[in-house]
């Protein structure tokens, strides 16, 4: 096995272990830890998008995710009562829920994954360079891209709307 | 009280000249300390000029003769605030006075520097000018136990009063010249 | 694997990170000669080790100077009890101190602080994307801040904490926008290609006013993601005692402390990168990589010569401006450099649409 293949398992064994240690973990019920575990699995992620040369990908990842997205998270659940997120118990029904989604989506991908042709795969497109990312996301993709923005900026407007107390 | 806001102009609001009013005072004391002196007194090396009548730590006086002045009064120790002096008087069958003239001496006389607060009230209420505040400001002792002074210590520490009254003197030219002798010869 | 590689990286790393933290102990002296001096005192001038003083001349002056001041400094951190109060949380208590340093020293990774040296260049990691890596390193040292403020399980940390979380986030995307006019002028991410830029076309500070308004941008926005005077709201000791670091002792203090002055020289190595050419110099052929070791050394010591330049203009801003008040902060990070930076890169790039 090269060391790009061992970096591969031990990056997708750790990607999995703390996104696992996110939802269930069994030391501690803390949505603090949750939090922390989650921008862990965002940091093996980007180990991940290295790994396939998606360098450009693998730094938004930290910079967006981890260091943006997360610490916004982070700022809400201190803002919470973090004590009755830990007393609180887990009921049967969403867990039997969230148990059938769960499995549902997983045997999605599996067949999926078994359906599709192996050894197909070659390089991603958007490989290292920023340029090529650029240029894809501004005539190939250019309607997603926009549709997204508008999408981003209405949930803005909306929750601007919803924060305000008297409308005029 | 209502304090309008002054209105500011376009410059002033850009915060660009209060920047290099900043920058212009820091220069100044920057440039000043470094090529002239700082205004910090580097205090072992260098001290203060004590002012005539400085109250510093209180030390038991000798007279010019090298006696003893104290005649363990209690007087300092009764109006002292922080309760820091402490005298054994001899009592009725102790230990006689060293030298002529003397009432009584102290046995032991102690001031806890720990406690002392330098007022003076102890040199102001002291009938024989026994006891001054002296120039020392930075007493210091490893115990507690250290920073009580003793009589010796405050003595020695104290030096010789060149008062222009002597009392005993004139108290022996008196008793001469009455001719009544319970004081003893010097 | 090629062993030459593994060998020269960790040599430049161990080399990079010793003379981070020498520079991180003696950016503390300075800090407070400097400050020392402009409020007319004298700053440290005692400790010294056994003997040294003794040494005619030179001794007594490298006392005066301070100069073993921050080994005692350390030695004072290291001895000092380090005390846990019994009502924080525990593992992220002792977590935060950590992820507040290595920010900071993840950072230089990428920094070209030289140009070559023998045949090895001076960058320890040149990555493609340098800058993103960077700015995304940068942007979690807010973590080690905002759990410190949580696990403290006080108030006034906590407020440092919960100020810290939204004031790096806001200036992070003002600090992002600002530098993105310099990309699309060097048309390229990575750091090296930036110097090179700069060397061939002068530097990015007077290219043309839209960088210059970038630099300012970026030097307030740092100001701002290294918790400094005038932005120093997560400690800003008047009102929050401490801020986040209120509740901490000893070395685990001294983690923030060294983290937040390894933070100013990232960001001022940043600076210098973008913004004043790097290790290049505009005449006597400096700005040329270096063919013999002198020139490779010189160019190192330009380097570290601009980076001092800008540690010394963050100390002396600390005693030169008062502290901002919150609100004036995000509404000067949110309202008035976010559009700021934004306009600047719609004209930059209209600017470059014009010329081409």
């Amino acid at each position: 096995m090269s060391a790009p293949d061992l970096l591969f398992y031990l990056f997708a064994g750790l990607t999995l272990l703390s996104a696992l240690l996110v939802v269930a973990n069994p030391f501690s019920r803390n949505p603090v830890t949750s939090a922390m575990f989650l921008v862990l699995t965002m940091v093996f992620l980007s180990g991940l998008f290295v790994l396939l040369h998606a360098f450009f990908l693998a730094a938004v990842q930290i910079l967006v995710y981890a260091g943006a997205v997360m610490v916004l998270f982070l700022f809400v659940i201190m803002l919470l009562d973090v004590k009755e997120e830990e007393r609180r118990r887990i009921k049967a029904f969403s867990l039997g829920l969230g148990a059938t989604g769960v499995g549902g989506l997983f045997l999605l991908i599996v067949i999926s994954i078994f359906k599709g042709e192996s050894g197909a795969g070659g390089y991603p497109r958007i490989e290292g360079s920023t340029f090529e990312l650029g240029r894809l996301l501004f005539t190939n993709y250019l309607l997603p891209f926009e549709i997204v923005s508008v999408l981003l900026l209405v949930a803005m407007v909306g929750a601007i709307l919803l924060s305000k107390k008297d409308l005029k | 009280m209502l304090v309008k806001r002054a209105k500011l102009s376009w410059l002033e609001r850009l915060y660009f000249p209060a920047l290099l009013g900043g920058l212009k005072i820091t220069w100044r004391h920057f440039a000043r300390t470094l090529f002239k002196k700082a205004v910090t007194m580097e205090y072992p090396e260098q001290r203060h000029q004590l002012p005539a009548g400085y109250r510093g730590a209180p030390y038991l006086v000798k007279d010019p003769d090298g006696n003893t002045k104290c005649v363990s009064c209690q007087l300092c120790e009764f109006v002292c605030p922080p309760k820091a002096i402490k005298i054994i008087p001899p009592g009725p069958d102790g230990q006689p006075p060293d030298r002529a003239n003397a009432e009584k001496m102290p046995r032991e006389f102690e001031i806890n520097m720990l406690r002392c607060i330098f007022c003076g009230f102890c040199q102001e209420v002291c009938p024989e000018e026994a006891i001054f505040l002296k120039e020392d400001y930075s007493l210091v002792g490893l115990t507690r136990g250290e920073m009580i002074y003793n009589k010796e210590k405050l003595l020695q520490l104290g030096g010789t009063h060149h008062g222009p009254i002597k009392k005993w003197e004139q108290k022996l030219r008196e008793a001469r010249a009455q001719e009544a002798f319970p004081v003893k010869q010097g | 694997m090629d062993w030459d590689f593994i060998i020269i990286s960790s040599v430049k790393i161990v080399c990079a990170v010793v003379a981070l933290l020498t520079m991180v102990a003696y950016s503390v002296l300075v800090e407070r000669k400097v400050s020392a001096f402009i409020q007319d005192r004298v700053g440290p001038n005692r400790t010294a080790p056994p003997l040294v003083a003794a040494i005619p001349v030179i001794g007594p002056f490298l006392v005066r100077l301070g100069i073993f001041q921050p080994l005692a400094d350390g030695l004072k951190f290291i001895l000092k009890e380090d005390f846990t109060p019994s009502h924080v949380r525990k593992i992220y208590f002792w977590l935060a101190p950590a992820v507040a340093m290595v920010p900071a020293f993840l950072t230089i990774a990428v920094i070209p602080f030289g140009s070559t040296l023998g045949k090895q260049n001076m960058v320890i990691a040149d990555l493609n994307v340098g800058i993103l890596y960077s700015f995304g390193i940068v942007s979690l040292a807010v973590y080690g801040i905002v759990l410190a403020g949580w696990a403290s399980n006080s108030k006034y940390p906590f407020y440092g904490g919960i100020r810290s979380s939204a004031q790096m986030i806001s200036y992070e995307i003002a600090m992002g926008m600002s530098v993105v006019p310099v990309f699309m002028m060097v048309g390229h991410l990575n750091l090296s290609e930036v110097i090179q830029a700069q060397a061939d076309g002068g530097w990015f500070v007077w290219r043309s006013p839209m960088t210059f308004l970038s630099f300012v941008i970026f030097l307030i926005a740092a100001f701002a993601e290294t918790n400094r005077l005038p932005f120093d709201m997560p400690e800003c000791e008047t009102e929050l005692v401490g801020g986040y670091h209120t509740e901490y002792s000893s070395m685990k203090f001294a983690l923030f402390f060294l983290g937040e002055y390894a933070a100013m020289i990232a960001v001022s190595s940043l600076m210098v990168v973008l913004f004043f050419g790097g290790w290049t110099l505009p005449f006597f052929g400096l700005n040329q990589p270096a063919e013999s070791l002198g020139m490779g050394l010189l160019h190192i010591a330009i380097f570290l010569g601009k980076m001092l330049f800008f540690m010394v203009v963050f100390i002396w801003v600390r005693w030169m401006i008062p502290r901002f008040r919150y609100d004036q902060l995000m509404d000067m990070g949110w309202k008035r450099f976010v559009p700021l930076a934004l306009a600047n890169i719609v004209l930059t790039a209209v600017w470059m649409w014009w010329m081409a």
